[in-house]
C-alpha cells in the first residue's frame, strides 16, 4: 500500500493508505482524529472543513494522498495545549453558537479561514463564507454572532434578533 | 469507492502517458469526481492527478486578455480581477473550500449543464488549450457533459481575451449552489455574445436573438419581452422549463444592465 506523510497540527504524521482513502479517512482512522465529522455523502456539509496549507478544504473531498507534504490544520489544534479554547472555539461557548455541536468543527475552521482573510468581516460577508457550512440545529443567528464576537465587534445588535 | 491506483505526475507528458494505461481519468480538484466516486457511479482503474504539475497552475494577465493553466482553482481566478466579470463568476461558484480545491479545467471538462465557467468561455470567446490542440469555445461544448476532448486528451490552459464589458448574473439553485439558470453577457470588439447555462438540455447556449438584438442596441430595453423558446429547456423539481425560459430573458437583463 503507498505511504503518505503530512504534517497535521504541526506533527508528522505517516501512514499507509489506498488510493481511495480520503484526507478525512486518514486524519479519522488512522489518526485518531475524530473531531473533523463526516456529514454527508455529497460534498455539500462542510462538518469535515479543515485547512491545507493554510486554505480551508472538505476533507472528505480530497485523497489522502493528494495531502503527500501538506501542512494540516484540524479542531484538535486550535485549543491551546493546557485546553484553553481559541477566540473563536470561547466565543461559539458565550454565544451559544452550537447546540448538537455536530457542524462545530467545520463552522470553527471555516471561521478561522475567514478571519484569517478578513479580521474584521460584515455579518453578511460571514453568511456568505459560510455557504458550504450546514447546521441543522442553531439557525445559524448565534454562529455568525459568535464569530462577529471573535472578530472583536460589537454583536449587541445582532443579539437584538 | 471502487480501489484505483493514484499516481501524481510533475509534467504534462508524464500525465499524459499514464492517462494512456488501463481506466486511468484525470483528477484534478476532485469537488466533482470525488463525489461520484463515493456514488460509485465511475469507476477507473487509475486516477492520474494534475494537482502537481507546475505548467498547470497560475494566471497569465497579457494586454489583450488572461491565460489560466487547466489545474488553477477557483479561488486564484475569484481573486485574478484582470477580467472583473470572469473572476466575479469564479467566485460565485459553490463554497470557499470547493473554491480552493475546484479547477478551471476540471469544471470545463466535466460541462455540468448548470455550471458556472462554461457560461464564461462561451461568452467571452475563450480558447480552450489542451496537450495537443486549441479549441475555440464555439467548436468546444456539445451537449450535455459532453465536449470536444478526446480520451486522454486534457485541458491544459484556457485564455480570455479581454472584453469591452462583461457581466455574469446567476440565479442560484439554493440547495446545490449551481447556476439554477445562469447567464454570461459580453460587450467584445467582434459583436455581443450571450451565453446561458443552467436552462437548456443541450448545456450551455448562446442566445443569438439576444446577440443580434443587443447588437444594435446594447441596452437592457432592447431585451424588452423577449425569452428564449421554453422547448429544450431543462424540466425539473427546481423549476420548469417556461421557469427558466423566462428567468433568462429577466438574467440577460440585469447582465446588460451590469455591464
Ligand atoms: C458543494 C459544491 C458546490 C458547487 N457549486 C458549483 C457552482 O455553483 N458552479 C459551478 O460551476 N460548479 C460548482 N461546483 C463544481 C465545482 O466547480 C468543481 O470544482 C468542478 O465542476 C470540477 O472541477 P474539479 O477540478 O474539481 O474537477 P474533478 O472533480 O477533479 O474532475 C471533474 C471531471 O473532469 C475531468 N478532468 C479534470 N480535470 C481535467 C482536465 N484538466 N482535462 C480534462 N479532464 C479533466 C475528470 O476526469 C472528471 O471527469 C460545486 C461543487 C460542489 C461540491
Ligand atoms: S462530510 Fe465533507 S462536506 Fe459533508
Ligand atoms: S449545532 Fe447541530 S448541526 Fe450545528
Amino acid at each position: 500500500m503507498p505511504q503518505v506523510s503530512m504534517t497535521v497540527n504541526g506533527k508528522s504524521a505517516t501512514g499507509e493508505v489506498e488510493g481511495r482513502t480520503l484526507l478525512s479517512t486518514f486524519l479519522r482512522e488512522n489518526l485518531n482524529l475524530t473531531g473533523t465529522h463526516i456529514g454527508c455523502d455529497t460534498s455539500q456539509c462542510g462538518a469535515c472543513t479543515v485547512h491545507v496549507d493554510g486554505k480551508q478544504v472538505k476533507s472528505c473531498t480530497m485523497l489522502a494522498l493528494e495531502a503527500e507534504g501538506a501542512e494540516i490544520a484540524t479542531i484538535e489544534g486550535q485549543a491551546a495545549e493546557d485546553g484553553t479554547l481559541n477566540a473563536i472555539q470561547q466565543a461559539f461557548q458565550d454565544h451559544h453558537g452550537l447546540q448538537c455541536g455536530f457542524c462545530t468543527p467545520g463552522m470553527v475552521m471555516a471561521a478561522a479561514s475567514l478571519l484569517k482573510e478578513n479580521p474584521k468581516p460584515s455579518e453578511a460577508e460571514v453568511r456568505h463564507h459560510l455557504e458550504g457550512n450546514l447546521c441543522r440545529c442553531t439557525g445559524y443567528h448565534n454562529i455568525v454572532k459568535a464569530i462577529m464576537a471573535a472578530s472583536g465587534q460589537d454583536v449587541s445588535a445582532i443579539a437584538a434578533e | 469507492m471502487y480501489e484505483f491506483e493514484f499516481v501524481r505526475p510533475g509534467s504534462v507528458a508524464e500525465a499524459i502517458k499514464a492517462l494512456g494505461e488501463d481506466e486511468a481519468q484525470p483528477l484534478s480538484g476532485g469537488q466533482t469526481l470525488i463525489p461520484t466516486l463515493k456514488q460509485r457511479l465511475a469507476m477507473p482503474s487509475k486516477l492520474v492527478s494534475l494537482t502537481g504539475i507546475a505548467e498547470m497552475q497560475g494566471i497569465t494577465a497579457s494586454g489583450d486578455g488572461v491565460s489560466v493553466g487547466g489545474a488553477t482553482c477557483h479561488a486564484d481566478v475569484a481573486a485574478d480581477g484582470t477580467i472583473p466579470a470572469l473572476s466575479a463568476l469564479a467566485g460565485g461558484i459553490g463554497d470557499p473550500a470547493v473554491r480552493n480545491r475546484g479547477t478551471i479545467g476540471g469544471s470545463l471538462a466535466n460541462n455540468d449543464p448548470a455550471a458556472c465557467y462554461p457560461a464564461a468561455a462561451l461568452g467571452l470567446g475563450a480558447t480552450i488549450k489542451t496537450n495537443k490542440r486549441e479549441i475555440a469555445a464555439d467548436d468546444y461544448f456539445v451537449g450535455l457533459f459532453e465536449t470536444a476532448l478526446d480520451e486522454g486528451e486534457i485541458v491544459t490552459a484556457v485564455t480570455f481575451p479581454k472584453p469591452e464589458a462583461a457581466n455574469y448574473q446567476k440565479f442560484e439553485q439554493p440547495a446545490s449552489r449551481f447556476a439554477l439558470v445562469g447567464v454570461f453577457v459580453a460587450k467584445t470588439g467582434g459583436g455581443v455574445r450571450v451565453a446561458v447555462t443552467g436552462a437548456s438540455e443541450g448545456g450551455v447556449f448562446r442566445w443569438s436573438a439576444a446577440e443580434e438584438a443587443l447588437a444594435k442596441d446594447f441596452s437592457a430595453s432592447a431585451l424588452d419581452g423577449m425569452a428564449p423558446d421554453a422547448d429544450g429547456m431543462m424540466s425539473d423539481l427546481h423549476g420548469t422549463a417556461a421557469y427558466r425560459a423566462h428567468l433568462v430573458g429577466v438574467l440577460t437583463r440585469r447582465a446588460v444592465a451590469a455591464c
